[in-house]
């Protein structure tokens, strides 16, 4: 199926209007956020905002359905020692383990994020990408987490790249699209940010940092620049698009780094799962033992917390 | 029934085993070779690693590895960690004063040396945040560009030690060497070489990052045409005068355009030693133009 | 399509819990004497006067009142010390006594910037992580200097001026403390420091630091009190140099005081900058260095950029993200660590920031200020801005002092510079744009000491800070810094 037929209502935004970004600027603007002390009862509020966040993860060439219904487990029984905590906001799997977690979590409230689009690479034709998609969506997937074509993008054509996210967003259906930029291999903030804007012209309700698989992954750095740039797209077109940084955030302190970014940058809307995501596999233990430590006093050890 | 003989109350001392400092570590020499210091009367005081030509490599690889994030750590912090290496070296100045008692000086001059070797860390901490400021230029160039010259350090350094100065030669030559920028390999004197393991020992206390200073000991007959040789070695500081020994080097290091840094014949203990010249001889000039325009 | 209603919220939501920094490690005595020749020693007259913490109005401490002849005592101690021990001593050794001061600096940082942040109002945040790390490496840039000055001025020897008599504000008390002491020690100078009278604690703990790191008495001494304090100091005939940080108004009377005398002085006064974004500028961190720029410490810095020069394209745009990120700034206790605005430093200071608020709003500007919560006690003042104003107003042309940006837009480069330039002042000026060349053409037009291109209120020891015009003259901080306290000879 040729791009040419796809229909777009969508514009191609021109890119050359995006700002650029400065790197010095964005570094201290971030090392202003992680200066920031959350003590006591906000840091408890974060703790569990960051739980319902978490698209619990799992995306191994090793991953076989007992593997994924263990996930399943844990993301609905992430800590029964301490009742009343927040259910995480999804599990993310690859296509072919959508079924099984379906089965394991009907009814859970938590939702099944699927990566398509030949992840993580994104090198495969449109029609493959596309009966990917819709694989995961008729398996059962909620949400699709796909990968842009790097290539194409820093061969410098936009339109390419965005024809094909438009064509993911149809085939999508009802299923939210999270476009994954792959940040680590963009090399520059400046195109993070002309990523993003052309993501979101193209239909993302999404943007994602990184699929997780290289170095480096999410950084507060890009996840400023991606949080700017939906700044920017909202008071343009009115639409919220949300956000979700993945890979290599494992502590619950650098969690709530991201928080308080998000806080200053875009306000009280997006600080819910509906709207902000971690993509994250070891980041619910953490947390766990930070808000045990909290309602205790006492220091914890991850010998008491599950690892499915 | 014989009765039982009395202890006697002799505490038996640790005797310290001297091995080189590479890459922040402490290894043996990998040829497993030594050679031995006495003292003047003729009795074995230490056994010490003869270092070979790949314990050589070993340290330029390291020193290699070092040199980019070391050059990248700023000018504040160089110079804070040389004032640490002196805060450490004064913390240990009785022990380093024995030592080189035990290598055949007297006190007075033992101790003159330990002190002039920590006052000069001191003086070279001093020029990390400035020597840039005295040596670098804006160029008033005829076009419209703005136009600056900076000083670079020139990457790895390799240094051989005054022979007849047991501690101030070797930090007199690294202090320099690493307060620009520059990693180094140095070969530690031949004749009192104990002094340049236990200052390894001061560096490893002092937060320099695994790699900047690496100290090897050895024979100078041996290892001299490896530290002029080395094709990833940038310049080479020769404290040695021998003139023949000069030329080779000077020929051995042209194969790279190796920096030939002869610095013989200096009595170290004197004040007018001490100079940012030292500094400037490892560091090269960078020149950038820029248009002013709008 | 951007409608009024694509706006963010930012009130409500998750609030930060209070963070306060502890103070009970912290040492305050109930009375301070002078700092005269290496002791703590009672005023003449008897007199003391409290210092206050402007965040609760509470009295933290009394300080001792210096009149004329306590600083007679102590411009005679300095100088016994200048003659005596100091100027005899090799300068390497000198070295290491300011050496010391940095490193015990280091040693007491936390309780440094707790002190700082009571006694002045400022974030516990800017204390601990702007002026006690930047105080401690002055010590530390100048110690080097010492043993070096033959390098800094080619073809001159060079010798120390003797007595120094240095004078700073209420802003940055330990930080311009730092400014002032450390080269001139460094230079082989004795001196007479007097702090500002709302601010004297971190100078008395300097005191402190001085006496346990052992230098010679007499070399650095303190006397506290207010402006006749400093009137005596400037008028004393044993005292060599002058130095003042503070108005240009005062430092008006200090120059004028000073004609016909030997006195060698360096002043470094009042500015009114001009901080220029264009729309080729990486518009989000211009933003952040317009807050930087203005909001920074209250606004109570003498090179803040308070003259905001938006090129007309992108004006809505700035103007729109600035006050989005007024939004999340955080006005209130000093000592909470996720305070961003402090307290003003005095009510004085308040007063006089409030009625130039009145005055912007009677020139006809556009005031808006952020919605957040201030403190019932204690001086406070919400981060604000005015539009619609132009050069002429006097919001534009005169220093506030205070967390408050006038701004304008402009269409052409030659437009800002011309506008920039338009002012008696000359200290310190602010670019943004993506384009080199732009920068260097900028650094070259506007008349002022420091240019920041991409980024504001950036401070380095071995940095020159100083300003053109009624500024100031001299420089402090880096090789240029040196000049201040030095005769140079043939």
């Amino acid at each position: 199926m040729s791009l040419a037929a796809v229909d777009t209502k969508r514009k191609l935004p021109d890119l050359d209007r995006v700002p650029r970004v400065d790197e010095v600027g964005v570094n201290e603007r971030v090392a202003r956020f992680q200066s920031r002390s959350i003590k006591k009862e906000s840091k408890l509020q974060a703790l569990r905002m960051v739980l319902s966040m978490i698209d619990l993860t799992t995306l191994e060439g090793q991953d076989t359905p007992g593997k994924v219904h263990q996930l399943c487990q844990k993301a609905m029984h992430l800590h029964d020692a301490v009742p009343g905590l927040p259910h995480v906001a999804a599990v993310c799997v690859y296509p072919t383990m959508v079924g099984v977690a379906r089965k394991a979590l009907e009814g859970r409230g938590i939702h099944i994020a699927s990566v398509a689009t030949a992840f993580p690479s994104g090198q495969a034709p449109l029609n493959v990408k596309l009966e990917d998609t819709r694989m995961a969506v008729e398996q059962g997937a909620d949400e699709i987490d796909m990968v842009i074509s790097r290539g194409a993008f820093l061969a410098g054509d936009n339109a390419f790249v965005f024809d094909e996210i438009a064509a993911i967003k149809e085939a999508c259906g009802d299923a939210h699209l999270k476009v994954i930029l792959e940040t680590g291999e963009l090399g520059t903030l400046d195109r993070v940010r002309r990523a993003s804007a052309l993501a979101m012209h193209a239909g993302a309700d999404f943007i994602k940092t990184s699929t997780g698989k290289i170095q480096p992954a999410a950084t507060m750095q890009v996840t400023l620049v991606m949080l700017q740039a939906i700044r920017d797209y909202f008071h343009e077109t009115g639409r919220m698009v949300g956000m979700k940084p993945a890979g290599g955030i494992s502590s619950a302190k650098l969690a709530i780094h991201y928080l308080v970014m998000l806080r200053e940058t875009l306000g009280n809307a997006w600080m819910s799962p509906e709207w902000f995501r971690f993509g994250a596999s070891s980041l619910a233990n953490d947390v766990l033992m930070q808000i045990v430590k909290q309602q205790t006093g006492v220091y914890q050890s991850a010998d008491y917390f599950s690892k499915d | 029934m014989a009765a039982k003989a009395k202890q006697q109350d002799v505490r038996v001392p640790v005797a310290k085993t001297y091995k080189i400092y590479i890459d922040g570590k402490f290894p043996r020499t990998e040829s497993g070779r030594y050679f031995t210091l006495e003292d003047g009367k003729g009795r074995v005081i230490a056994n010490v690693c003869r270092g070979s030509r790949k314990d050589f490599r070993n340290a330029t690889v390291a020193a290699r590895k070092a040199q980019a994030g070391w050059a990248g750590a700023n000018a504040y912090l160089r110079g804070q960690i040389l004032y640490r290496i002196a805060e450490m070296l004064e913390g240990r100045r009785e022990q380093f004063i024995a030592e080189l008692k035990l290598q055949g000086a007297t006190q007075h001059a033992a101790r003159k040396e330990v002190d002039t070797s920590i006052d000069r860390l001191i003086y070279f901490a001093g020029w990390a945040d400035k020597y840039q400021q005295v040596f670098s230029a804006v160029n008033p160039v005829a076009s419209s560009h703005f136009n600056f010259s900076v000083l670079e350090p020139t990457g790895v350094v390799s240094i051989i030690a005054p022979d007849d100065s047991g501690l101030l030669g070797l930090v007199s030559n690294v202090a320099p060497t690493i307060v620009g920028g520059n990693t180094c390999v140095v070969l530690a004197s031949e004749s009192m070489p104990l002094s340049a393991v236990s200052f390894a020992e001061v560096l490893h206390a002092s937060d320099v990052p695994a790699g900047v200073v690496n100290i090897i000991t050895g024979l100078r007959s041996e290892l001299t045409e490896h530290f002029a040789s080395h094709m990833d070695v940038n310049a080479i500081v020769f404290c040695d005068g021998a003139r023949k020994t000069a030329k080779t080097v000077q020929e051995l290091a042209s194969d790279n355009i190796k920096r030939v840094i002869a610095r013989a014949d200096i009595d170290w203990s004197r004040e007018s030693s001490q100079h940012p010249y030292l500094i400037r001889d490892t560091q090269e000039v960078k020149t950038t133009w820029h248009p002013i325009g709008s | 399509m951007a409608t009024p209603e694509n706006k963010l919220a930012f009130d409500g939501g998750w609030e930060y819990s209070p963070a306060p920094e502890s103070t009970d490690h912290i040492k305050v005595a109930k009375k301070y004497e002078l700092f005269i020749g290496g002791d703590f020693v009672a005023p003449a007259s008897g007199k003391y006067f409290d210092t206050i913490n402007p965040a609760t109005e509470a009295r933290l401490s009394r300080v001792a009142l210096a009149n004329a002849a306590d600083v007679d005592k102590a411009v005679k101690a300095a100088r016994k010390a200048y003659k005596g021990p100091w100027s005899r001593m090799k300068p390497a050794e000198r070295g290491k006594y300011i050496y010391r001061i940095a490193r015990i600096i280091q040693e007491r940082a936390r309780e440094f910037a707790t002190i700082e942040s009571l006694d002045g109002g400022k974030p516990i945040r800017e204390a601990r992580d702007v002026d006690v790390p930047l105080a401690a490496a002055h010590f530390f840039y100048y110690a080097g200097w010492a043993d070096k000055l033959e390098y800094a001025f080619p073809g001159r020897s060079v010798r120390p001026m003797g007595v120094a008599g240095q004078i700073i504000p209420w802003n940055f008390p330990l930080l311009m403390a730092a400014w002032k002491v450390a080269p001139a020690l460094a230079c082989g100078n004795t001196v007479v420091l007097k702090p500002a009278e709302t601010t004297p604690l971190t100078a008395m703990k300097l005191a402190e630091v001085v006496a346990d790191a052992g230098l010679p008495e007499g070399v650095v001494n303190i006397v506290t009190g207010a402006g006749d304090t400093g009137a005596s100091i400037v008028s004393h005939p044993g005292v060599d140099k002058i130095a003042f940080t503070g108005s240009t108004d005062v430092g008006r009377i200090i120059q004028k005081a000073l004609a016909g005398s030997k006195k060698k002085y360096t002043l470094e006064l009042g500015g009114k900058a001009a901080n220029i974004i264009f729309a080729d500028a990486a518009i989000d961190e211009a933003v952040e260095g317009i807050v930087n720029g203005i909001f920074f410490n209250q606004g109570h810095v003498c090179c803040a950029g308070s003259r905001l020069f938006v090129q007309e394209s992108v004006a809505e745009q700035v103007v729109r993200k600035l006050r989005d990120r007024m939004e999340t700034l955080i006005v209130g206790d000093p000592l909470d660590k996720n305070t961003d605005i402090g307290a003003i430093n005095s009510k004085a200071q308040l007063e006089k920031i409030e009625s130039y608020l009145e005055i912007g709003q009677q020139e006809g500007g556009d005031m808006y200020q952020s919605s957040c919560a201030v403190p019932d006690k204690g001086y406070w003042c919400r981060p604000t801005i005015f539009t619609g104003v132009s050069q002429s107003n006097r919001v534009v042309q005169e220093e506030i002092f205070g967390p408050v940006l006038a701004i304008q837009t402009f269409r052409t480069f030659d437009e800002a510079v011309s506008k920039a330039n338009n002012t008696p002042y000359g200290l310190s000026g602010g670019v943004w744009t993506d384009k080199g060349a732009k920068i260097f053409k900028m650094t070259q037009s506007v008349r002022a000491g420091v240019i920041w291109a991409n980024t504001f209120n950036k401070f380095d020891p071995t940095s020159p800070f100083g300003g053109y015009k009624e500024s100031g003259v001299g420089r402090e901080g880096g090789l240029h810094g040196l000049d201040a306290y030095l005769a140079l000879e043939a």
